[in-house]
């Protein structure tokens, strides 16, 4: 099991630390941080390893909370839904098909305006039976209401997590969001990560307040009764508000959390790499960026004008934002690690959803081509970033590319 | 770009995992102490809570962000500055989990730098079972009794720190011994240890393995399928039914052999293998029905003769056998062939049975590797015993 160095008590509350852990391991500290009341487990890689270090917080007395093994991920997710609605802060989370065992808790629990943090592994969907990354799982969720974001080192990890409680407990907020942590790459892999402040994180993260949702008998309701074709419509009208406003809260909390840890993230929903005078771009979720990022500063030195922007909120999808970003590019590289069958130019769903994007929200209409890469933990290698790129350049120049590739397959 | 390094440590799955996961930890925080970067990380496609699966732990060092970042690029280091074998029955061959047959254990190791070895053995010995390559390499022997725990009890024998001594010397670029003396003050605040580490260095020396020096076995290549030629639905091709068999001595045909798959043969999970005394077997099928591995061929004399190429040294054979002393297993690195017992017995039974009752007296306890611990405190009592041996050097 992980070890800790454990400093004074006192320190930690008013000192950063600096520690060695995974993706996993931040996730499961920063719950401590933000004192979630309930989590609730079920295992199945890489998701478990998060289960595990919270499990030894418990052990150890470094965290006090209600920590349920479930029966399976169903009960899991429905465990917590409770919990939420009583006013509890919850964690909890999931991989693949664990995941998508959970499915019915997942679709019934945006609408009852539940506040839940979960994070997920992504893991490729069986079959085959893989543990590696691919990020179908979270997707799934893209249409249901939950709010969905994209992680790339452990200190983001940690970081975004406090943020999400911030977020989904906002009372103009109060939906389900789901942290997807690609498995291997940042659930297993140990770097070095500041540690924030108690102190500090009491500053940022009030207590969770569900006010008249509180299901309590001092505040007598009924949640989810039965309803009928007078009701639903209405229902989701309220949660549609929600998207509404979300790219603000967001960009909101991203400012006070700048203000307070002092760790600067620029534009909460993208980040931007070299692309200040690039002439085409990649874009895509998660770990990837590493080797994007190590091939674009090859290809800079070789005089190649190509930058990178990674997506890190894909629900809200920040269209509008994203477009005006990218409509000043000759053509644009998608990097999907994810596959949607039998979608429009068969592509992925971030190049789906870009293109849609980019055909109402962009001045200009640069070529948006689909790479699918890296599915089941493939390795997406230096080679394949450059390979795409020298493709995306051919669009750039006007020479017509086929929309959807696969790179990195064996063909 | 700045300096990169990468150490990886071959390790057994369970009883090793914690232990791997201590020195890559180790290495990464102590080069922080010199201002270096670096992550530790599993292979994420072994499967480490796997009784003896060979499995790897890594550590990736960089003197700056971006040079970090380059190492991150990929999945797991192609080139390695140290390999560490954290059991020396390793030698023979790490297969992982991931379907890519049975490797050498300096696969990645660059040519001209360290392979450390935790054993009792000789470099002669080792070398037996070390597969030899194209490229020169160093050969370090950290001398001491392969460190053995389970999945959630530690036996802190001081060989993280041995090992930890060893790199610094092996590899004084990633960390001085002064930054593993830091760290271990610092972190796990134990100044034995520090004497332990410090020992380790001083009397860490390696020796030149010239290139083709080595086991001349030559390791299984797997080729991988294009997209189109593999089969559709997710379905491989099953195995065959099995048959009898042609005696291997005297060409009688009979008894049962099932079909194996060539390409995942397990046996390099194995640290114990069973020996089987012929002779005295009343042919009662427990070790047969019971082994989960179907290791067993059934000869044309009905007896069972152990296949080494399926056999992954789980020992249930030996604890569900009736007759005493009739199945014994011994520790993997008495042994450098996978050959049948069965013909070396019918070969010549006077010679099998002398080698029998040679080979079983050497199944040391303390030199058995344990799978899983049998009784609370028995790896307490084994620390002062391996301490003991790993200081005298």
């Amino acid at each position: 099991m992980a070890t800790l160095t454990i400093p004074v008590e006192e320190k930690k509350k008013t000192h950063e630390q600096e520690a060695l852990i995974t993706g996993a391991e931040a996730i499961a500290i920063a719950c401590k941080l933000a004192n979630v009341d309930v989590v609730t487990a079920y295992p199945i890689r890489p998701y478990d390893t998060v289960m595990q270090y919270i499990s030894q917080l418990v052990a150890d007395g470094e965290m006090d909370c209600e920590y349920i093994v479930a029966e399976g991920e169903h009960s899991q997710f429905e465990i917590v839904k409770h919990a939420s609605a009583c006013g509890a802060r919850v964690f909890c989370g999931s991989s693949g098909v664990g995941w998508m065992y959970a499915m019915e808790c997942l679709t019934v629990t945006p609408a009852l305006r539940i506040p839940m943090v979960a994070m997920v592994g992504n893991r490729a969907l069986d079959d085959p039976g893989a543990f590696g990354v691919e990020h179908n799982d979270a997707l799934s969720v893209r249409d249901l209401g939950w709010m969905l974001t994209w992680v790339d080192s452990a200190q983001e990890a940690l970081d975004t997590a406090l943020i999400a409680y911030r977020v989904a407990e906002d009372r103009r907020m109060f939906v389900p969001l789901a942290i997807s942590c690609d498995g291997a790459f940042l659930t297993h892999s140990q770097a070095l990560v500041k540690i924030p402040a108690l102190e500090q994180v009491k500053k940022f993260l009030p207590p969770y307040n569900r006010g008249d949702l509180l299901l309590h008998p001092d505040n007598v309701i009924s949640v989810a009764p039965q309803a009928n074709e007078d009701w639903v419509m209405e229902v989701r009208r309220q949660n549609y508000a929600v998207t509404e406003i979300a790219c603000d809260v967001i960009r909101e909390v991203y400012t006070d959390f700048e203000k307070t840890f002092g760790r600067k993230y620029g534009n909460p929903f993208f980040e931007e790499y070299m692309t200040k005078d690039a002439d085409v771009v990649l874009l895509g979720m998660g770990t990837m960026s590493t080797p994007v990022k190590v091939a674009v500063r090859k290809m800079r030195e070789e005089g190649k004008k190509v930058g990178f922007v990674r997506l890190r909120w894909f629900r809200p999808f920040a269209g509008p934002e994203i477009a005006k970003c990218l409509e000043r590019f000759k053509a644009i590289g998608v990097i999907d690690r994810d596959f949607s069958f039998g979608s429009p130019d068969l592509s992925g769903v971030v190049a789906t959803e870009l293109r849609s994007a980019m055909y109402t929200s962009a001045a200009t209409r640069p070529p948006v081509l689909d790479f699918i890469c890296g599915l089941g933990g493939r390795e997406v290698t230096v080679p394949d970033v450059e390979k795409m790129t020298e493709i995306t350049f051919e669009a750039a120049k006007g020479k017509a590319q086929p929309l959807t590739q696969w790179i990195g397959l064996r063909e | 770009m700045g300096q990169l390094f990468a150490v990886e440590v071959i390790y057994r799955g369970v009883f090793q995992k914690t232990l791997a996961k201590n020195i890559t930890r180790g290495i990464v925080l102590a080069a922080h102490n010199e201002g270096k970067l670096g992550i530790s990380f599993g292979r994420y496609s072994d499967a480490p809570e796997r009784n003896g699966i060979p499995a790897k732990s890594f550590a990736i060092v960089a003197n700056d962000e971006e040079t970090l970042e380059a190492g991150m690029a990929q999945y797991e280091p192609k080139q390695v500055d140290v390999t560490v074998v954290l059991d020396d029955t390793l030698c023979k061959g790490a297969e992982s989990w991931a379907w890519s047959g049975l490797q050498p254990v300096h696969r990645a190791l660059k040519p001209g730098h360290t392979l450390i070895v935790i054993s009792l053995d000789d470099a002669p010995a080792l070398l037996k079972n070390i597969h030899r390559r194209k490229e020169p390499y160093k050969l370090g022997i950290v001398r001491g009794v392969t460190s053995f725990s389970g999945m959630w009890v530690y036996k802190d024998d001081h060989t993280d720190v041995r090992i930890l001594g060893a790199i610094a010397k092996a590899l004084p670029a990633v960390m001085s011994l002064e930054s593993v003396e830091k760290f271990i003050n610092e972190k796990l605040k134990n100044s034995l240890k520090v004497t332990t580490a410090r020992n380790a260095f001083e009397r860490f020396t390696t020796i030149g393995v010239k290139a083709g020096e080595g086991n001349p076995e030559e390791v299984v290549k797997v080729g991988l399928p294009r997209w189109e030629d593999m089969r559709c639905g997710v379905s491989i091709k099953g195995q065959g039914q099995g048959g009898p068999f042609a005696d291997p001595v005297t060409g009688e045909v009979g008894g049962f052999r099932p079909v194996r798959n060539e390409l995942f043969t397990k046996y390099s999970a194995r640290t114990q293998r069973p020996v089987v005394n012929f002779a005295t077997c009343t042919k009662c099928t427990l070790c047969w029905l019971n082994c989960p591995d179907g290791a067993f061929d059934i000869t044309t004399a009905g007896t069972y003769d152990t296949n080494f190429e399926a056999c992954s040294g789980c020992g249930i054979c030996e604890e569900i056998c009736p007759v005493k002393n009739c199945i014994t297993m011994v520790n993997e690195d008495e042994f450098h062939d996978n050959n049948s017992q069965w013909a070396a017995f019918e070969k010549d039974k006077g010679a099998y049975l002398k080698w029998l009752e040679a080979t079983i007296k050497k199944a040391d306890p303390i030199k058995n590797r344990s799978h899983g611990f049998r009784y609370r405190g028995q790896y307490q009592e084994q620390v002062p015993e391996a301490m003991e041996i790993a200081n005298k050097g």
